[in-house]
C-alpha cells in the first residue's frame, strides 16, 4: 500500500518517537545496553532533547541560572545517579557549601536541586558521548501502525525540502513513543474571556511567553492575578516579588486558590501532608518514595479503585516549601501587597477601562470582584491525550486503550496494552502513560526507571544487552571518563 | 533514600558481607588497644560486625516504623550518618557486658571505636552513590539488591 502511495519505507529495529527527554534516555539506557546507532532512530520536530524543556521551564518563570525541582540524584544525563547534579555543581562551583546541602536535606536546608542550565549542558554532553545526533531524524510524525507481518511503520513528514516525498515510512519491530504534553490546557473562564474579546495580551498562561506583563509593570504600577497553587504558580509570584523588590514597584498580587489548604491534611499520622496559607507542600511532583520506594511499591501492588484511591491520597497540585519563597510571601502579607484568597472564578469580563474583572464566588458563600491588569493561569499543562494526533490514531486504530485516569493504559514493561504486532512490541513513557502502576512517569527518574525496564522487555526479546553489575560498572566507567559507549 | 522494608533489610545485610567484610579487614590491623594475637583481634572484629548486621534487622524495622511518619517515606542521608550513635551505644553496651557470643574476652572502646565507625562511615558513603554503579536498578526498588 504504501509503495502503491509512492512513499519510500525504511527500516531501522528501534524507533522512538519525540525526540525530547524522554526519548533520549531511552537511547542512552538502549546505547548502554550495547545497541549501535544504525539500530535505532530517533524521530523529532525538536532539533535538541532539552527543547521543548528549555521552552516551557522558561516560559513558567524558570531562566537557566534558576534551580529546578527534582534533586540531585535525578540525572537524565547519568542513569547512576552518580555522581550526583550537587558534586557536579560543588566542583564546578568550588563550593562545599552544596555538598553541606545534600547531606543535610530536607532536615537543616531545602532538598538541593540543580539549575536548570546544568541540566541542558550535561544533557548536552551526554548527547555527544552515545552520539544521539546521528540517531535523530527531523519530521512530524503522523501516526503508527501495526504492520501485517508484524512489528510497525510509522509514518513521518520530513521538514520541507529535506526530503523527495511528502512522507516517508519507517518499518520497524520496537516503537517508543514520548510525545510529552498534547498541549497547554486553560482554564474555562480564561478561554471564554480570550475568545469572546480576543485578549490575548492581558491574560495568559503561565506556559506561553508572557515577558509582557512583567514588563508593563516596570512601566506603569499595576495588579496582577495569579490563579493555581503549584510550583509555576509559585515561581510566577517569585519573579513578580523579586521584580518588586529590584526595581522598586508597587505590584498588588491577588492569589486566588480554588482550594484553599489550612494546615496538614490527610487521613492520619501515617497520611499527613503538610500545608498551609493556601498551599499544599510538597518537595517533589509526587511524594519523593512514589519514585522508587514504599509508594512505587504500593502503587505497583495495587489495581483499579484501590490505586485510583492511593492516586487521589497522594496526588493533587504541590509546591515545595522553600525558604526563599516563603520568606518573601510573608512580607508581601505583612505589606499588605499579596493578597492569598480563596476564590472559584465565575466568570471575567473587561472593565470599563480596558482593565479585568474577576467576579468570585468562595466556599463560605461569599461573592467577590476583582479588577486586575493582568491574569496569569498557572493551572496546568496538558490537555486531553487524544488531543495529540498520534495518541488518538492509536486509540482509534492501533489497539490502544485508555486507563481509568484518561492516559494510554501500559503493563508493567510499559509495553501499551492491546498494540502488540507479531514478534513487535510498542511502547511508551512520559506524561501519557501517567495512571498506570507507576505514577511518577513523568520525570527525569520516572523516564529512567521507564527506559530501564523497557530494554529490560528487550533484552528479554534479544534486542539488547542485559544491563547487570558488571556492564554497568564498565559503561559508568565510559561515562565518567567521556568516552563513548 | 527512600527504602522499603525489604530493601532496607536486604541493604543492611548486603553491605555488612560486602563493604562491611573487606572494610573490617582493612581496619583490623591498625586498630588502637588492642592485645592478643592478630587473628583473636579477626574474630573479634567479624563477630561485632556479626552483632551489628544481627541487631540491625531489628533497628531496621524501627527505622521503618519511624519512617512512616514522613510523608515522602524517605529516610534522609544524615539520618544513615546519625543513627550510628544509638547502634554503635547498643553494641557497645551488649559487649561491655559480655553479652555478644562468641567474643573471647573484653575489648577496649577505642578499639570499637575506630572500629564501629571506620566501617559505619564506610558503608554510609557507599550507599549514597557508588552502590548504584553497580545496581542500576537499587534506588528504583527501594533499596532491593534482588
Ligand atoms: C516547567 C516544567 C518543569 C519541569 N521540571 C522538572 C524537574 O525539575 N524534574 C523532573 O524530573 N521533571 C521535570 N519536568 C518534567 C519533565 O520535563 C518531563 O518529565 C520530560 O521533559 C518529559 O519528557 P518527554 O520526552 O515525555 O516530553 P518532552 O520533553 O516534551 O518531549 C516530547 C517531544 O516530542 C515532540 N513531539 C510531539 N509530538 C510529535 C510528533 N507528532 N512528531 C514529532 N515530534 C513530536 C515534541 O516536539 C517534544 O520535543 C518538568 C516539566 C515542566 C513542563
Amino acid at each position: 500500500m504504501l509503495h502503491e502511495a509512492g512513499i519510500p519505507v525504511h527500516d531501522v529495529p528501534f524507533v522512538s518517537v519525540g525526540g525530547g527527554l524522554g526519548s533520549f534516555i531511552m537511547t542512552d539506557v538502549l546505547r548502554i545496553c550495547g545497541v549501535p546507532t544504525s539500530s535505532i532512530k530517533v524521530l523529532s520536530n525538536s532539533d535538541t532533547p532539552w527543547q521543548t524543556w528549555e521552552y516551557l521551564t522558561r516560559a513558567s518563570q524558570l531562566p537557566p541560572g534558576e534551580r529546578i525541582r527534582s534533586d540531585a540524584g535525578a540525572r537524565p544525563d547519568n542513569i547512576w545517579g552518580f555522581p550526583s547534579y550537587a558534586v557536579h555543581e560543588a566542583w564546578q562551583d568550588r563550593s562545599p557549601k552544596l555538598l553541606w546541602q545534600v547531606l543535610v536535606e530536607p532536615i537543616l536546608t531545602d532538598f538541593f536541586s540543580p539549575r536548570a542550565a546544568t541540566v541542558f549542558a550535561t544533557v548536552k554532553r551526554e548527547a555527544d558521548r552515545i552520539s544521539y545526533w546521528d540517531m535523530l531524524a527531523k519530521g512530524q510524525v503522523r501516526m503508527v501502525r501495526r504492520r501485517a507481518g508484524g512489528g510497525y511503520f510509522t509514518l513521518l513528514t520530513p521538514p520541507a525540502g529535506t526530503a523527495p516525498t511528502k512522507r516517508v515510512a519507517i518499518r520497524s519491530q520496537y516503537v517508543h513513543l514520548a510525545v510529552g504534553y498534547p498541549g497547554l490546557k486553560f482554564l474555562e473562564d480564561l478561554q471564554r474571556f480570550r475568545e469572546t474579546y480576543d485578549d490575548y495580551h492581558r491574560v495568559v498562561n503561565a506556559y506561553e511567553p508572557h515577558e509582557h506583563v512583567y514588563e508593563s509593570l516596570k512601566k506603569r504600577p499595576g495588579t496582577v492575578v495569579v490563579r493555581g497553587a503549584g510550583i509555576v504558580a509559585s515561581r510566577v509570584l517569585q519573579r513578580l516579588m523579586d521584580d518588586r523588590e529590584r526595581y522598586g514597584l508597587h505590584t498588588q498580587i491577588v492569589h486566588m486558590f480554588r482550594t484553599f489548604v489550612t494546615g496538614p491534611h490527610g487521613s492520619g499520622p501515617w497520611m499527613r501532608r503538610p500545608g498551609g496559607d493556601g498551599w499544599a507542600y510538597q518537595a517533589f511532583t509526587f511524594p519523593k518514595s512514589a519514585f522508587g520506594g514504599q509508594l512505587k511499591a504500593q502503587f505497583r501492588r495495587l489495581e483499579g479503585e484501590k490505586r485510583a484511591a492511593l492516586a487521589k491520597a497522594v496526588g493533587g497540585t504541590t509546591t515545595p516549601k522553600l525558604r526563599r519563597w516563603q520568606e518573601q510571601m510573608r512580607q508581601g502579607r505583612q505589606g499588605n501587597w499579596y493578597h492569598p484568597i480563596q476564590a472559584v472564578v465565575d466568570k471575567v469580563e473587561p472593565a470599563p477601562d480596558g482593565r479585568l474583572v474577576s467576579h468570585t464566588s468562595s466556599n463560605d458563600g461569599g461573592y467577590g470582584r476583582y479588577v486586575s491588569d493582568f491574569i496569569i493561569d498557572c493551572t496546568g499543562l496538558e490537555a486531553d491525550m487524544p488531543e495529540h494526533r498520534v495518541l488518538a490514531d492509536l486509540l482509534e486504530h492501533g489497539g490502544a486503550r485508555r486507563n481509568g485516569a484518561g492516559r494510554l493504559a501500559v503493563g508493567e514493561n510499559f509495553e501499551v496494552t492491546g498494540t502488540a504486532s507479531g514478534g513487535g512490541a510498542l511502547y511508551a513513557s512520559g506524561a501519557a502513560v501517567a495512571g498506570n502502576h507507576f505514577p511518577a512517569v513523568d520525570s527525569f527518574l520516572g523516564m529512567q526507571t521507564a527506559a530501564l525496564d523497557i530494554a529490560a522487555d528487550l533484552a528479554r526479546r534479544g534486542f539488547c544487552a542485559d544491563l547487570g553489575p558488571a556492564r554497568s560498572f564498565g559503561q559508568w566507567l565510559k561515562w565518567v571518563t567521556g568516552r563513548p559507549v | 533514600m527512600i527504602p522499603t522494608l525489604a530493601g532496607r533489610l536486604q541493604t543492611r545485610i548486603f553491605l555488612l558481607a560486602t563493604v562491611g567484610v573487606v572494610l573490617t579487614a582493612l581496619v583490623v590491623p591498625v586498630l588502637p588497644g588492642t592485645t592478643g594475637s592478630p587473628a583473636r583481634t579477626y574474630a573479634t572484629a567479624y563477630l561485632i560486625l556479626l552483632a551489628v548486621a544481627v541487631l540491625g534487622l531489628g533497628w531496621e524495622l524501627v527505622y521503618h516504623l519511624l519512617m512512616q511518619f514522613r510523608w515522602d517515606k524517605d529516610w534522609p542521608t544524615i539520618f544513615g550518618l546519625l543513627t550510628i550513635v544509638p547502634e554503635g551505644l547498643l553494641v557497645w553496651v551488649l559487649l561491655d557486658l559480655g553479652m555478644i557470643p562468641g567474643v573471647p574476652g573484653p575489648v577496649a572502646f577505642s578499639t570499637f571505636a575506630v572500629m564501629f565507625g571506620f566501617v559505619w562511615i564506610g558503608q554510609w558513603l557507599f550507599v549514597n552513590g557508588p552502590i548504584r554503579v553497580f545496581f542500576v536498578q537499587w534506588r528504583l526498588r527501594g533499596g532491593r539488591v534482588v
